[in-house]
């Protein structure tokens, strides 16, 4: 018999119509909270229709679990949940977006703050991390940043080679890699996958530290975790992309040619010789001059993200996402701005 | 020792907090406190989880602001010194966190080689013997080879600690030393607390829940809860309060002020919907 069973049937007990009630617990061997939670409803109930209820016969343990069934709590002021209404939800948001604003722009100062005394005393600057970082973020990247950009220039040619084709325009293949990589695609591929590779990992890393209070130790050996963090990984990313962009440069126009010379008949001679024509300087340092806004950007947002972090390891995840979301966001987003200057100068 | 400040009458105060207040948004976890260290000495701040004894760390630290009061260290304003003094003063308070915090990505030498690197241009082979030195202080000179991943907790905890005297400081704030940790490391890490107290002349503070660790080896205790200081004094003076929170705190008991049930409605109401 449990307690399923139970209920039911003492529900529609028939209880003599008056006299004293007395529950005789003496044959009970065990009785389990669920037990006793019942018993103790019943007398309850009963109690509250002015009956008089006795329970006996029970066992010490069934004593001590009836009295703390039966202990009966303080009232008082319950905490409640906070409930929140739509509106307060939109001004929760909407402060929280610019508060983060804020932090973004006060982290971008202190760095700017750290920065400007160590711009007079070079040597004071960590080389040593600077090159590490330039490592990680630089040497280690080309193997994907070149393959991407090799693969992306293969598709470029592939899927504007047909079309050029139709119109017998095929040597213009060349003017078509050529400008959209060097000027459009190979800083923002690179920027991208640096992005995702690298202000991921300078989140990462931040986030980690902190949770671990190595950024606090910093603090309390009195180093400031701007110096030793941040400006490294930005300088070297500043000098990486760059870099990385002129490799992309070259790998994606490899591949166009690739697929140039084995689909149109376009041989390497042709490509390049009109890619000298199609290619100008300016459009080439355009694309190539973007790249350190990127990088600054990239660095500033994983680094950022980090610092915020706080706590758990749940919370170095959701700061790691956002930096490469934000990161990817602001860089397609100034890269349009890029776009539409450059067109109002004529560039 | 006891003796020797009733006698002068004076003690040195080394860290002076006066009507110190911290909010964290709108709840308040230190309100009004009045903090005395003194000199030379292991002073125990103690309270229940969340009472806001961490934050008084960082506050003494200069990690953060007060919305009011003031931090004395030394007799310099923790919070308008500026910049360059807050590091000149942080190099000379030491602290050892709760995990340890060594940094990862170090070996256990350059943990805490370190701070000498970044803050002296010591010779590398007196660095080498400073932290030999250091190391054999915490017992742990063998391991200086091994990368923080490889060391248990408590050896953790006694290298941090290593790295914290490494620059030779004036006072060690402890966050949480022991707790989490087997009655061993409890008890070295009690010994290393009042060694390096004692042989160095550093002032210590201890922040703490772990009563009978703290009673054993604090010259002065402060009582805090719900962020101001309900009692203070020696351990001896603190078993005999006649505050009723601070004996329920020392004994460790379920029940008395601090209630065993959070607020509720009445257990009837909550159970059956009967009055």
């Amino acid at each position: 018999m449990n307690l399923l069973a139970l209920e039911p049937q003492l529900r529609r007990f028939n209880w003599p119509r008056d006299g004293e009630i007395e529950f005789d617990l003496s044959d009970i061997l065990s009785i389990d909270t669920a037990g006793a939670w019942l018993l103790f409803r019943t007398a309850a109930q009963l109690r509250a229709r002015g009956r008089n209820v006795h329970i006996t016969g029970a066992s010490a343990e069934a004593r001590t679990l009836l009295d703390l069934i039966g202990a009966v709590g303080l009232p008082a002021d319950v905490p409640q949940a906070a409930h929140m209404d739509t509106l307060e939800g939109i001004g929760r948001a909407t402060v929280g977006r610019i508060n983060e604003s804020l932090g973004v722009l006060a982290f971008v100062g202190e760095a700017a703050a750290t920065a400007a005394p160590l711009m007079l005393r070079p040597l004071r600057f960590r080389w040593r991390q600077v090159f590490d970082e330039l490592a990680h973020a630089g040497h280690r990247a080309l193997p994907i940043v070149g393959l991407l950009a090799f693969l992306l220039g293969v598709v470029i040619a592939y899927q504007g080679g047909a079309q050029l084709r139709l119109y017998g325009a095929s040597i213009f293949i060349a003017d078509l890699v050529g400008v959209s990589m060097v000027r459009e695609l190979a800083p923002l591929i690179t920027a991208i996958i640096v992005a995702g590779r690298t202000g991921s990992a300078y989140a990462a890393q931040i986030g980690t530290m902190k949770v671990t209070e190595e950024v606090d130790a910093l603090r309390a050996i009195g180093i400031a975790p701007m110096e030793l963090l941040v400006l490294p990984k930005l300088l070297a990313l500043v000098i990486a992309l760059p870099l990385l962009t002129v490799f992309a440069d070259i790998m994606g126009i490899l591949g166009g040619m690739l697929m140039s010379a084995a689909m149109m008949g376009v041989g390497f001679y042709a490509f390049i010789d009109r890619l000298g024509y199609a290619v100008t300087l300016h459009s080439y340092l355009l694309g190539v001059g973007k790249a350190p806004v990127f990088a600054a950007v990239i660095a500033m947002v994983g680094c950022y993200q980090g610092f915020q972090v706080t706590g758990s390891a749940e919370s170095v995840g959701r700061r790691t996402t956002m930096s490469v979301v934000q990161a990817i966001l602001l860089v397609i987003i100034i890269d349009a701005v890029f776009s539409v200057v450059f067109s109002w100068f004529g560039l | 020792m006891d003796n020797n400040t009733k006698n002068t009458g004076q003690v040195d105060t080394l860290v002076q907090m006066r009507g110190l207040r911290f909010a964290y948004g709108s709840r308040v976890i230190i309100d009004g406190m009045d903090i005395d260290i003194p000199r030379g000495k292991v002073t125990t701040i103690m309270g229940p989880s969340g009472t806001g004894k961490t934050t008084l760390l960082r506050l003494i630290g200069g990690q953060w602001r007060p919305q009011a009061g003031s931090v004395h260290v030394d007799g310099q304003n923790v919070h308008t010194v500026n910049r360059r003094e807050l590091y000149r003063l942080r190099k000379r308070m030491g602290m050892l966190f709760q995990s340890g915090a060594l940094f990862t990505h170090l070996s256990v030498f350059e943990n805490v080689a370190f701070p000498l690197r970044e803050h002296t241009r010591l010779p590398e082979q007196v660095i080498h013997h400073l932290v030999l030195m250091k190391l054999q202080a915490v017992g742990l000179r063998g391991a200086r080879d091994l990368m923080p991943t490889e060391l248990s907790g408590g050896m953790a905890r006694r290298v941090a600690l290593a790295r914290a005297i490494a620059l030779d400081p004036m006072m060690i704030m402890y966050d949480e030393p022991f707790t989490g940790q087997d009655p061993i490391t409890v008890g070295v890490i009690m010994q290393l607390i009042r060694l390096l107290n004692d042989s160095l002349g550093i002032t210590s503070i201890i922040v703490s829940h772990d009563v009978q660790e703290v009673s054993a080896i604090s010259d002065k205790i402060y009582m805090i809860s719900q962020g101001k200081v309900v009692g203070h004094g020696t351990p001896h003076d603190l078993g005999r309060s006649p505050s009723d929170w601070v004996r329920q705190f020392m004994n460790g008991l379920p029940d008395g002020p601090v209630p065993f049930q959070y607020p509720a409605p009445g257990y009837l109401d909550d159970l059956f919907g009967i009055a």
